[in-house]
């Protein structure tokens, strides 16, 4: 299971909490387990806290790879 | 959604089907492992099978916390939050877990139990601060991901000085479970490992790092290619996979580079050794007892363990014999091998491990597939 | 057929109780439901003053009233819910609306309800205002009458705060024959908009799972879009409101009523963002959650076009959808063509939906 999910970090508290969206959505999140969180910051909420960084470069690169990697197949496939 | 609705989408999808396609071979039958019930429940939920060709088989492993939580564990909650009064917290994915004779928390509820379904171990501290007349246990449940903030829960507890709040401690290891299926055996002692490698963890793999992977490309030969848990994630896995059994490669390789990192996360880690240590070993539903699987709290936190301050004594409970769930965790056998499957074994009335939770192997195909194995019977007939 | 809208004045005689109702800060106790003078005056200041029509204004133990001819469709659901007031309407508006749409959803029109509460004692006497407030709201808009009810007061601890039961009757006309045994292979189905609102507004309010949305229940009166829907389209086989257990349960339901199967396809289904949000937020499946203001139709093919049209051409039809269709299958399967593009089954709901986080 692990279930978690990228939410943005759109306000940091003198808690220690933040609150985090996800599209239209604001959940409170702990930011116990991750030091350096920023506003505006994609992290990785599980039960309740931020648990990783997203990184938006590597994000990125992967979709480019998904892309890639079809682009090639499909290509393939229509000349076949 | 930003970083979920782009991993789901179907152009993608079809150009990664494409590519899973070209580079199979046709003659040969890849059986991949997706250890975690959050891929399991990718790739049912998405419909992924029906984008792999069909000699990509897809094992579904025991990544599912509450699946392979043993029944005796399952009745000791029930007896705690029956017999002693406490106010028992736990996940929701607990509540409707079947021990013995059926029993569940949500059926001890039902009989007067004090059982709370909270979303975070922060509740869990609230519920203890809220009601200081009352015991308040959290029911643990997990892998690596959802130890650290059970972690940071009981050294809360410890700062607030909380006495009434306490933690019956059920986190698990996932490389251990891992290693209990690679190191299946026949009856007669040779080795029975029928797959080509693992899809490999998200978010345990975001609090630990790729590192601890290593041993099964290098003692076991078998890749591992760590994914998120969409479904584009899952099929480039594959395609990942399939390109090093092609090569005859055991590599670990992260797909999932925007949330995990070699090393993990560092702090999450430290947080755990801090408070927890390994058991010797825990009982999995459907694996049995494996080897240092398991976290228990260690002695300086003891005052916050659950499993000393009340003395929680269940009857050891029975097995189903004809429940199929070991070989099929370990892939040797599908959910429609089992007599049980889907006759009295359902995910109304669950009654081994792989149909506890939808996450689960049987429970995922009988949720979401089970139309597919129809069809196919149809086609042949 | 509805009552009037000025009701006769009665004498006021020996008027029950004595002091006023102390609305702001007074709360319900036994004597409300002890059948003396507390409760008459309960009744007759809160729930007659509200509900205020010729045939509960005669306070008779039964209402009495003919109907316009047609079959008569009857039904009654009980409303516990918790939180009572939520995002977009309360337990009052709710027991109206889910009367009125099961009544409507046999392809008939409603006239009468009957309101049951049943109250814990100590519930402060505002909530019980607003709560019966909103019920003369909702029906008013509704176009129905309450027309006949009842009290009880139960020790506190012994109740929720309140349960409240309606019951209602309405007239199908005749022509108009819409069952949940009625879909045919061919048939389309269609939905009158987005799906899961309600169940998250609730949810976002749950003590253990409160999270901060601007999503408000779709809790309405369906009457009016399905009369607007038979006119253009007579001939609708089904209608059904996924409460409970979603579009998914409902449409496993009429699966099995009228022995057929059903695929859906997974990007036609409108869902609102925020709904997809707090659904990911929680691991659960939209299509199970609870709808109070959305029906599902389902129609002959070539009479879908027509109808999406009518629906699309009414406010509480706006975001209107073709969603699937009929299919035969004598293991009634409901299945659904993800947006990814692989196809997967949308079972039966195993025991109640739960979030799905650990």
């Amino acid at each position: 299971m692990c279930h978690a999910i990228p939410a943005k970090v759109v306000a940091l508290r003198d808690d220690g909490m933040a609150e985090v969206e996800l599209e239209g959505v604001i959940k409170e999140a702990s930011l116990d387990l991750l030091d350096g969180v920023e506003l505006g910051d994609y992290v990785i909420l599980h039960v309740g806290y931020a648990l990783a960084k997203l990184d938006p470069d590597e994000a990125q690169k992967t979709l480019k790879l998904f892309a890639e990697m079809g682009a090639a197949a499909l290509a393939e496939g229509a000349v076949a | 959604m930003k970083y979920v609705e782009e991993f789901r989408d179907a152009e993608l999808a079809k150009g990664l089907s494409a590519a899973i396609k070209a580079e199979a071979e046709p003659e040969r039958i890849y059986k991949f492992m997706e250890f975690c019930g959050g891929h399991t429940h990718a790739l049912a939920r998405y419909g992924v099978e029906d984008l792999l060709p069909n000699n990509v088989k897809m094992i579904h492993g025991p990544g599912c916390p509450v699946c392979v939580l043993p029944v005796g564990r399952v009745d000791e909650a029930v007896a705690l939050a029956t017999q002693h009064d406490v106010i028992l917290c736990t996940y929701a994915d607990l509540m409707r877990v079947p021990g013995t004779k059926y029993e569940s928390l949500i059926k001890a509820r039902s009989k007067g139990a004090d059982v709370r379904m909270v979303y975070s171990t922060m509740d869990a501290l609230k519920i203890a601060q809220d009601n200081p007349e009352r015991e308040v246990v959290f029911f643990a449940i997990g892998f690596e991901t959802t130890t650290p903030p059970t972690a940071v829960a009981i050294k809360q507890a410890q700062k607030l000085g909380l006495k009434n709040f306490s933690v019956y401690c059920n986190h698990v290891l996932t490389p251990a479970a891992m290693r209990a299926i690679l190191g299946a055996h026949t009856p007669e002692g040779a080795p029975n490992v029928v797959l080509d490698g693992f899809v490999g963890p998200a978010h345990v793999s975001a609090v630990i790092g790729t590192q601890p992977y290593e041993e099964f490309t290098t003692d076991y030969k078998k890749p591992v290619v760590i994914a998120g848990f969409e479904p584009l994630d899952v099929m480039q896995s594959i395609l990942q996979l399939i390109r090093q059994a092609n090569d005859g490669r055991a590599d670990v390789e992260n797909e999932y580079a925007r949330a995990v990192t070699p090393e993990g996360n560092v702090k999450a880690q430290a947080l755990v050794d801090e408070v927890f240590e390994v058991r010797d070993e825990f009982s999995w539903r459907g694996l049995g007892s494996v080897p240092l699987s398991a976290l228990k709290i260690r002695s300086e936190f003891s005052e916050f363990n659950a499993e000393l301050r009340f003395r929680v004594e269940v009857p050891s409970p029975k097995e189903n014999k004809l429940c199929e769930c070991g070989p099929i965790l370990r892939g040797e056998k599908n959910p429609v091998d089992c007599a049980l499957f889907g006759t009295s074994c359902t995910p109304d009335n669950p009654m081994g491990a792989c149909m506890v939770s939808s996450e689960g192997a049987c429970a995922a195909h009988w949720t979401y597939g089970r139309f597919r194995t129809e069809l196919e019977l149809e086609e042949s007939a | 057929m509805n009552a009037p809208q000025n009701p006769p004045q009665k004498p006021r005689g020996n008027k029950p109780g004595g002091r006023p109702l102390d609305l702001k800060n007074g709360r319900v106790d036994m004597s409300h439901g002890a059948g003396g003078r507390a409760m008459a005056q309960l009744i007759e200041d809160l729930f007659v003053g509200e509900f205020n029509n010729e045939l509960l204004n005669r306070e008779h133990d039964a209402a009495m009233f003919r109907l316009p001819p047609g079959r008569v469709v009857m039904s009654t659901d009980s409303f516990v819910i918790s939180p009572l007031f939520f995002p977009g309407g309360n337990i009052g508006s709710l027991a109206v609306h889910g009367t009125v749409n099961d009544i409507s959803m046999a392809g008939a029109k409603p006239y009468y309800l009957t309101a049951g509460f049943i109250i814990e004692e100590g519930f402060p006497l505002s909530d019980l205002a607003e709560i019966v407030k909103s019920m003369a709201e909702a029906a008013k808009e509704a176009g129905v009458s309450i027309v006949t009810g009842d009290t009880k007061v139960v020790e506190r601890g012994h109740g929720d705060g309140i349960f409240i039961n309606t019951a209602g009757v309405g007239v199908a006309r005749d022509g108009i024959e819409i069952c949940g045994d009625l879909a045919q292979p061919g048939d389309k189905i269609l939905v009158n908009g987005t799906l899961g609102d309600h169940g998250v507004a609730v949810m976002s309010k749950r003590e253990n799972l409160s999270f901060t949305t601007a999503i408000e229940s779709d809790s309405q009166s369906l009457g009016d879009l399905v009369g607007a829907m038979i006119d253009a389209v007579p001939d609708i086989h089904v209608l059904r409101d996924p409460t409970r257990g979603g579009l998914a349960a409902t449409l496993n339901e009429i699966a099995h009523q009228s022995g057929v199967g059903i695929e859906l396809h997974e990007s036609a289904i409108p869902v609102r963002p925020e709904v997809k949000s707090a659904c990911e937020l929680l691991g659960l499946d939209p299509l199970y959650v609870a709808n109070e203001g959305k029906l599902i139709a389902i129609c002959p093919a070539e009479k879908a076009d027509a109808l999406l049209a009518a629906m699309q051409a009414h406010p509480k039809g706006k975001d209107a959808a073709i969603v699937g269709e009929v299919l035969q299958d004598a293991r009634c399967f409901v299945r659904m063509k993800t947006g990814l593009g692989g196809t997967r089954m949308v079972d039966w709901l195993a025991g109640e939906q739960l979030p799905r986080i650990c």
